[in-house]
């Protein structure tokens, strides 16, 4: 286990966007971050809003290129769009002119996948992600949840060995919240993929992973910590919230996170 | 839009378009008649209703309409098609979006009528020089459109199929095509419309057969009643065509929210 290289290997990197205008500066999201995923390992990054973590998922998905430092995946460096990642964006990015099936099977028929196969295999996703019966419905028939579970069949089906998320369930209401979190602990507990799950929500973080890492404000953003979450699993994503170790990790993290949130405060009244 | 639901409002709408509708026949053959207005001028509406039925009863209409029609889906089919494919490649490649862009500003701003004469010269009288007359005028709507349409799709959408590992041509297939048809059909309606009045236009300026030469055969006899007719079948067959527009439009559609 200690000789396989990490899943997702962040050496020294810094992104910078050149300014959209003569006399602006450029803007750099994320200076010097180095971190490591394990393979298997639930990793969440959490800061305050602006502080650059999308940036770190863009990366790792190849979408986006470190102007400085280097992104590898198993060992290998990455080179354009990373292949082995699937990434559930913040924002809906299931296509709205196909229907359930088909969006849950569009990595599948890229692939090439024979038809019948594809869709047996697709119908078997929509029962895991429980979306029985919603086979021909449209997304915008959809309500905000379901089309979650949708996104997450699609990113599911390909089997990607690292799963990138970018706030998936902040456009969600609390309850719906708590069942999709449940239910991806229990689809990741049952191949235990990496992952990199990046929220602003600490207490979602803490329930969910084995591995939290603070950023700090940005611009320059760094990791400012990293606390290890020895919960045990399976969990409860509601229960383990009352729990006193629950409470501790949440304690000692928020002293961390806290000065990094109000500093983003701060720079977001100014500039407003 | 609450009130339409009660039976009694419904009921008073359609009553009082009949009654509206009626009036004005009535009152255009009650003027015709008493010569208050003109016949001559204006027409009578029971002989433009007698003209109708004559041209359906004798078939006479049919090979007119026809060809006005196979003029019409013509240029529609050719202007979309080739709108469609502009649109894709200009929209997708920024340089020759550049390139292109004054030749395209300009043209569009050009009343594409002008051209009916010219393309009477190179295409001659029969149906092409009404076909490619239409073509120029529902080329650039449903041009502007996709063009529209393919640089506004979601770049979340696009992030997303990329990273499920299409290729270029997958895209196209997958994101950038569907996207854009809905961008088309929000064109088509006024390019059906369009296309009809580059079919009927042409005519005017110089055919041998269509629904625009009989009306200008009739105008040079001074048969109101004829031009009348003439114009009331058009405008019936546009309503029509409109129709099926939608009819297609649902069914290709189902995904959009309505």
């Amino acid at each position: 286990m200690n000789t396989a290289p990490p899943a997702v290997s962040l050496d020294r990197v810094t992104v910078t966007f050149p300014s959209r205008s003569a006399g602006h500066a450029a803007y750099t999201a994320i200076a010097d971050v180095s971190l490591a995923v394990a393979d298997g390992e639930f990793l969440s990054v959490v800061g305050p809003t602006g502080c650059g973590k999308s940036t770190i998922l863009n990366m790792i998905a190849g979408l986006l290129t470190p102007s400085a430092g280097s992104v590898s995946v198993f060992g290998e460096p990455l080179r354009g769009l990373n292949r082995q990642v699937g990434y559930l964006f913040q924002a809906d990015a299931v296509m709205p002119w196909r229907d359930v099936l088909r969006n849950v099977v569009t990595g599948l028929e890229i692939r090439g996948m024979a038809e019948a196969e594809r869709t047996r295999l697709g119908r078997d996703w929509l029962a895991r992600v429980g979306l029985i019966g919603k086979d021909h419905l449209y997304p915008h028939q959809l309500s905000g949840g379901m089309r979650r579970r949708v996104a997450l069949a699609q990113m599911l089906i390909v089997n990607p060995r690292v799963l990138l998320m970018d706030e998936p369930f902040s456009a969600l209401d609390v309850q719906t919240r708590l069942m999709m979190e449940n239910e991806l602990l229990d689809l990741w507990n049952a191949d235990r993929k990496s992952v990199v799950f990046i929220t602003h929500d600490l207490e979602e973080a803490i329930s969910l992973s084995d591995r939290v890492i603070v950023l700090s404000a940005g611009p320059a953003s760094r990791p400012i910590g990293e606390f290890i979450i020895d919960l045990p699993r399976p969990r409860d994503v509601a229960e383990i919230r009352l729990t006193p170790r629950f409470v501790d990790l949440h304690t000692s993290i928020w002293s961390c996170l806290r000065p990094a949130v109000l500093e983003g405060y701060r720079q977001s009244r100014e500039t407003a | 839009m609450a009130m339409t639901a009660s039976h009694g409002f419904t009921f008073r709408v359609t009553a009082l378009r009949l009654v509206l509708f009626g009036g004005f026949l009535l009152s255009w053959h009650v003027l015709t008649a008493t010569d208050i207005l003109p016949a001559f001028v204006f027409g009578q509406p029971l002989l433009v209703f007698g003209q109708i039925v004559d041209w359906f009863w004798s078939g006479k209409i049919f090979l007119h309409l026809g060809v006005t029609i196979l003029e019409t889906l013509l240029s529609f089919a050719i202007g979309t098609i080739l709108g469609l494919v502009a649109g894709l490649w200009l929209g997708l490649s920024p340089f020759a979006a550049q390139v292109a862009d004054p030749f395209l500003k300009g043209m569009n701003s050009m009343p594409r009528v002008v051209l009916g004469p010219i393309f009477a010269v190179w295409f001659g009288l029969g149906i092409w020089s009404k076909v490619w007359l239409g073509v120029t005028i529902v080329f650039f709507l449903v041009f502007f459109n996709v063009f529209q349409g393919v640089r506004e799709v979601s770049p979340t959408v696009l992030a997303n199929v990329r990273l499920l590992g299409a290729n270029r041509r997958q895209l196209l297939r997958m994101v950038y095509i569907p996207s854009a048809m809905s961008w088309v059909f929000a064109s088509l309606h006024n390019a059906v419309g369009l296309a009809f009045v580059g079919a009927v236009v042409g005519e005017y300026l110089g055919s041998s057969r269509g629904v625009g030469y009989l009306i200008l055969q009739a105008e040079g006899m001074f048969n109101m009643n004829a031009v009348f007719a003439g114009i009331i079948v058009l405008t019936g067959c546009a309503f029509v065509l409109d129709q099926i527009v939608t009819v297609i439009e649902r069914r290709l559609l189902v995904w959009q929210q309505r």
